[in-house]
């Protein structure tokens, strides 16, 4: 089998926020990669690390506050190296980003067309009508309706939906190979939110770019990943094929997820809970950080972090009783 | 000195079981859009254009749509947050704000309402104990008795008195907070609780709990709910029956199990259809419905989901749909020409 080289490589990154008070620990050794043309789903709740890890890989986070450790590695390019222009060739130009708010991402006083056209203009030296011809290509691929119309619009003239898709026709307009999406479809409504997927799913397969998109929701990664990464406390717990960790999980706070998740439980049953709340990350607990909340813990999960386990191929796990789940599912 | 009642039985139900505890007849509230020089009314956002429903005694009304459906204000007019433009809303048997019936403050005194927000709702200032004191304290109860009422209702909702009761709410959780969010509801001894997408913030493995803590204080304070979210899923678990709205309109209404098996109005379906699948070897190929729910500042004429209607004919843009029992299904009404036999709609379902 022929080896492609991973297009993103990610090796042991924390990412800490010092302040006077406290320092968090927001992303504690997260290590992944992922093959060209994959759609990964990072899986995880708030203050699970997710976002924070999206925004290490673009070095958006505020330089001073952070303390990023480890090494990333994208299109072969070292990202905790790279200097002013290294960061601005990178970002929109081999790897863009989408938000889960598009309104806080466009300018408001800027026609979307224009906004699109200046991105073209910086990133391929094109003038602003050949990157209004371009904006409207755009408009086209992500199927916004009366296209020419709509590049004339401001971005609060739009409906969220539009919105969305002209965002995400911005960060597609320089044809990155990966793309970072951070909850883009978490803000909009039920019938709007299952058409953005779709879109991008096709987007995805179409230009053959890599993904990884970052959700709280299980629903969301069936729909779209081929892998799952799930979080928790600013590790990746659990790895693996989007059908191996939905239906199969190896980790206790995975399988407590799935079995919360309220999604056509009888009505008449409580629903199954994990007891307590995430941890402060200001003061991690030794060991395993969901040891408090799990109902497997044994004595040995509190005397340090688990290492990764790879129980079956393909698959990853932080949990030191991860072989023994994987033998009871079976 | 009146005899001992035969049941134990809520003082304040007036009417008995079998009347409803909430009546809305035909509720509507148009907020205006200013603009111009002179500021006039330009145009008008239609919010809530002529709901109505009844909620029995001790059920869940769930109360779903999308964003612009008219949910949020409609749980702002029952409280009377809002001033309704016109409309009638009953209170077991007492018209709200008549002379006669009942007074905003009365209902008041009856109707509590949790957010979605659970840190804006609190006051940062205040103890958390003190804020679910703040409600019996207003109305008269000494400062000791309410603080142990305060303590007791924490206890109830799951946060150890001693512990939490002193703590700021920016020493809680979102979790947390919303569990005292529901103590400081639950303490005037509310008949209904308008819960306004009140776990939609929280994490799913919070989630779960916040949802078996409602039901379970449900039963034991004899409640009702009028549960109003986005998320279809949980509105099923938690409902008895379920209104749908789309662009300030009810479009259907009926026991939760038949709404969610049965579906009678093609938006109910569309919405229903566009829930992720949850399982990768079955995804949705093609999006049940495409576009965005129109603005409700100039809704579309006629049945207003005819924009984005897979079944919509020249009937449907010309004339609005009433709401109107469904076949062979008690109880449940949907709001489409498919389902009237008389509306000259093509598929429309004949009268046996």
């Amino acid at each position: 089998m022929p080896e492609t080289p991973p297009l993103v490589e990610v090796e042991d990154l924390t990412v800490r926020f010092v302040t006077r008070e406290s320092t968090v620990s927001a992303v504690n050794g997260v290590s992944f990669s992922m093959a060209p043309g994959e759609v990964l789903c990072m899986l995880g709740e708030s203050g699970s690390g997710k976002s924070v890890t999206m925004r290490a890989l673009m070095r958006l986070l505020p330089p001073r506050r952070s303390r990023i450790e480890g090494r990333i590695r994208i299109a072969g390019q070292d990202v905790l190296a790279l200097d002013e222009a290294g960061l601005r060739r990178l970002r929109g130009g081999i790897a863009a980003m989408i938000f889960q708010e598009p309104m806080t991402a466009f300018d408001p006083v800027m026609r979307v067309g224009d906004q699109i056209a200046e991105v073209v203009a910086l990133h391929r030296g094109a003038s602003h009508a050949a990157g209004r011809r371009r904006a409207l290509e755009l408009f086209d691929l992500v199927r916004i309706p009366s296209a020419q119309r709509r590049l004339d619009a401001y971005p609060h003239e739009l409906s969220g939906g539009l919105r969305q898709r002209a965002m995400i026709a911005m960060a597609l307009s320089c044809e990155p190979s990966l793309l970072l999406a951070d909850e883009p479809t978490t803000a909009l409504d039920a019938t709007v939110q299952i058409q953005v997927l779709i879109l991008l799913r096709k987007l995805q397969r179409e230009l053959g770019m890599s993904v990884i998109f970052v959700t709280h929701d299980l629903g969301v990664a069936a729909e779209i990943a081929d892998r799952v990464a799930v979080m928790y406390a600013g590790r990746v717990v659990e790895s693996g094929t989007v059908r191996q960790v939905l239906r199969t999980p190896l980790h206790p706070y995975t399988a407590g997820l799935l079995a919360s998740t309220v999604h056509d439980q009888p009505p008449d049953q409580l629903l199954s809970t994990i007891p307590g709340a995430p941890p402060d990350l200001r003061a991690l607990p030794p060991g395993c950080s969901f040891a408090p909340r799990c109902p497997r813990t044994i004595s040995d999960c509190t005397l340090r972090a688990p290492e990764a386990v790879q129980p079956a191929p393909g698959r990853l796990a932080r949990c030191i009783r991860a072989q023994e789940t994987l033998l009871e599912t079976a | 000195m009146s005899a001992a009642p035969l049941f134990l039985r809520d003082p304040r139900d007036v009417g008995g079981p079998a009347q409803p505890l909430l009546d809305v007849r035909d509720l509507r509230k148009h907020f205006p859009i200013r603009g111009g020089a002179l500021q006039r009314v330009v145009a008008k956002v239609h919010a809530v254009d002529g709901v109505s429903f009844s909620v029995m005694k001790g059920e869940t009304l769930g109360i779903v749509g999308e964003s612009g459906c008219g949910k949020s204000t409609l749980a702002r007019l029952l409280m009377r947050l809002v001033e309704p433009d016109s409309g009638e809303q009953v209170f077991d048997g007492e018209e709200v704000g008549s002379a006669r019936g009942i007074s905003v403050a009365g209902l008041r005194r009856q109707v509590q309402m949790v957010f979605q927000d659970s840190a804006s709702s609190l006051n940062p200032r205040m103890p958390v104990q003190g804020s679910v004191a703040f409600g019996p304290r207003a109305h008269g109860m000494g400062p000791a008795e309410s603080v142990a009422l305060a303590r007791e209702l924490l206890q109830q909702v799951g946060l150890n008195p001693a512990l939490f009761g002193p703590r700021y709410p920016h020493e809680l959780s979102g979790g947390q907070k919303q569990r005292v969010n529901i103590a400081r509801a639950l303490a005037l001894r509310p008949r209904m609780v308008i819960l306004d997408e009140a776990v939609s913030a929280l994490d799913k493995s919070v989630e779960a709990q916040v949802l078996n803590l409602l039901r379970s204080l449900k039963q034991q304070m004899n409640l009702t709910y009028i549960f109003i979210s986005h998320d279809l899923s949980v509105v099923r678990w938690i409902s008895d029956r379920v209104m749908v709205m789309y662009l300030g309109e009810v479009v259907e209404i009926g026991p939760a199990e038949q709404i969610y098996t049965a579906p009678r109005h093609p938006y109910t379906r569309a919405l229903l259809a566009s829930r992720p699948s949850m399982d990768p070897d079955h995804r949705l190929e093609e999006p049940p419905v495409t576009g965005d729910p129109p603005n409700p500042v100039n809704p579309p004429a006629g049945c207003r989901f005819h924009t984005r209607c897979p079944h919509a004919e020249a009937v449907c843009s010309a004339r609005a749909p009433r709401l109107g029992l469904t076949q062979g299904a008690r109880d449940h009404h949907a709001a489409c020409h498919l389902h009237d036999p008389a509306s000259g709609h093509s598929l429309a379902m004949v009268r046996h």
